[in-house]
């Protein structure tokens, strides 16, 4: 058992946000969700992790309701990788990743051994031991990114949400991300922009359009030409690509080559 | 490189206490020694023996009484209102997460001056009330009126700068007309010289009111420590790493509010220290805030000390205000300030 949401609601500034989505996750696989701008990803993974309250509904964390979970407790079983979070503040790389421990280390506590140990263990599961003392503003889009999910790791969660963790970076650094997340082997929740990596890299895939989920399945059952005509507006033709996967060709209108 | 947590590395702890204990004696031996007129160090000591424990060792009375009820008082004074405002600014820099953030930029202690003076000059709320009261209430509706606006201009972290601007601005300009309006004249002039920050009439009393405020504001913002750390990258992420947002920034906006108003109201408005100091302390102990904190308050007690004691002998036979050196030293420091944090193009 892990997340799971039971008909949630939630809006601001009177538009609704997520409107009725109920979503089983399955404990230890990657569940990507996809939807086009607006459709609610951010809204529904913040309410998965608690950082809004629900308006309807319920989010359940192995069947008890979330809202009744401790603050300190859910930041220890669960953690969040928010979209390109940065911050002014001179921090290096192990600063970062040492945040992570802060749900586990009571008001006074001293830096233990066991922290240090989640930290350097976090830090070498992303690859990134050898930078410990590099200055946080110095790193790579992608590199900042394998950061956070080190500060994550260093919680310790049992559920890793990742709120679209590829913007912004190159490709090879979407691949490398994506990877990682595919190896931790805890349950992970990542909202995507791009199909085929989310195609290539979930278990499952939910889809959500102006708030709702509109499907959810395996890859194959989910990305279908006639759901993404719908969902995204897009003509899509499905083929089987070089390496054996499903990959999605947009159907544009003019000829390749050709300006358009 | 500088970290965000220490380690169990007791040596260095009582050797940096030991180091911030000794600078502030030095200072506090600097203030009660210097001035119009100069006393001897070994003539100090006999005086606050004198004035503590009662030794009885022959001082004049006049240097006894420059001392102990001026000299000492106002530097012990400057000590915990430097501290304060420090400590003030870094909380609010923390938790806006914007390096411009403090007190006075915020407009928290145009806010407070607004209360004292309604308070000193329309009479609000009596004796009951008091000054440090109305300070705090101005200073807690200018924290919430500045806030509302950052709010509603997007909530972003630079739009707090501005609503500090339009509050500070609108608060100064209310305290304004109330005096020139329904202050005599010689209220007024009190109240504009106690307005620039003045060291001058602080008594015993004061000290008694200000220390603990102090302390406990102090104790307050330690507790919170590792919380404020956890605002690093936002309020979601803090959420996210098990902090109590809402509470957390509820009491510590409100100690700001309380350590400025306290402050305010014994000394008048002081800027810049709650900007400078912090960032000074940033560069020596690094951004941890279990350091930071016990840093600010002790660099800004004893710079608070020193800018007094600057504003005694800066101009002979005159006191500055002692907002004009906290300012003259301030400015620049904040223009460099500017400078390192703007964006790369």
């Amino acid at each position: 058992m892990t997340l799971a949401t039971h008909d949630v609601r939630w809006g601001a500034g009177g538009k609704l946000f997520v409107d009725g989505v109920s979503l089983n996750v399955e404990p230890n696989r990657v569940l990507g969700l996809i939807g086009p701008n607006g459709s609610g990803k951010s809204s529904l993974l913040r309410l998965l992790c608690r950082l809004r309250k629900v308006a309807s509904g319920v989010v359940t964390l192995d069947g008890q309701d979330i809202a009744a979970v401790g603050r300190r407790d859910l930041a220890r079983r669960l953690a969040f990788v928010e979209q390109q979070a940065t911050t002014e503040i001179q921090l290096t790389v192990c600063d970062v990743v040492r945040l992570g421990r802060t749900p586990h280390r009571a008001a006074f506590a001293s830096w233990s051994t066991e922290d240090e140990r989640a930290v350097d263990a976090a830090l070498a599961r992303v690859g990134l031991t050898e930078r410990h003392d590099q200055p946080w503003h110095t790193l790579s889009g992608g590199e900042r990114q394998r950061v956070h999910i080190a500060r994550a790791l260093a919680q310790a969660p049992r559920e890793l949400i990742l709120d679209e963790p590829t913007n912004h970076l190159d490709i090879q650094h979407q691949l490398s991300i994506l990877g990682l997340v595919r190896r931790l082997g805890v349950t992970c929740i990542v909202a995507l922009h791009d199909l085929n990596l989310a195609s290539l890299f979930c278990d499952r895939i939910g889809v959500l359009s102006a708030g709702r989920l509109v499907a959810a399945g395996l890859p194959e059952e989910v990305l279908t030409p006639a759901l993404i005509r719908e969902v995204f507006g897009v003509e899509v033709t499905i083929r089987l690509g070089a390496n054996g996967h499903r990959h999605i060709d947009y159907l544009v209108d003019h000829e390749p080559g050709e300006r358009p | 490189m500088s970290h965000l947590v220490i380690g169990p590395n007791w040596p260095a702890r009582i050797a940096l206490a030991g180091l911030s204990l000794v600078a502030l004696v030095v200072a506090i031996a600097l203030a009660v020694t210097v001035g119009e007129m100069p006393i001897p160090l070994s003539v100090a000591f006999r005086a606050l023996g004198n004035g503590v424990f009662d030794l009885g060792y022959p001082v004049s009375a006049i240097q006894q009484g420059v001392i102990f009820e001026y000299r000492l008082s106002r530097a012990l004074m400057a000590a915990l209102c430097g501290g304060a405002l420090a400590l003030s600014g870094a909380i609010l820099q923390a938790l806006l997460r914007n390096p411009l953030a403090e007190p006075y930029i915020l407009g928290v202690s145009a806010g407070a001056s607004t209360g004292a003076v309604c308070v000193m000059i329309l009479g609000f709320g009596g004796a009951t009330l008091g000054l440090s009261g109305g300070a705090f209430l101005g200073s807690v509706a200018a924290l919430v009126m500045v806030g509302l606006l950052a709010a509603g201009a997007g909530g972003a972290s630079d739009r707090v700068i501005l609503a500090g601007v339009a509050g500070s601005q609108l608060f100064n300009a209310a305290t304004a007309t109330i005096v020139t309006t329904m202050a005599s004249a010689e209220q007024a002039r009190g109240v504009m010289f106690w307005l620039l920050g003045n060291f001058g009439g602080v008594r015993w009393s004061d000290l008694w009111v200000a220390a603990p405020v102090a302390l406990l504001g102090f104790l307050v913002c330690m507790v919170h420590a590792k919380a404020l750390d956890a605002f690093a990258f936002g309020a979601d992420a803090a959420a996210s790493l098990g902090i109590n947002v809402t509470r957390v920034r509820l009491v510590l906006l409100a100690t700001t509010a309380l350590l400025t108003a306290t402050m305010v109201a014994i000394v008048g408005t002081v800027g810049f220290v709650g900007l400078v100091i912090p960032h000074a302390a940033r560069f020596l102990v690094g951004p941890g805030h279990a350091r930071l904190l016990p840093a600010c308050l002790v660099i800004g007690a004893v710079f608070m000390i020193l800018a007094d004691v600057l504003s005694r002998i800066l101009v002979p036979q005159q006191i500055l205000p002692i907002g004009i050196v906290t300012a003259l030293v301030g400015a620049p420091a904040f223009a460099f300030i500017l400078y390192r944090a703007r964006r790369p193009a």
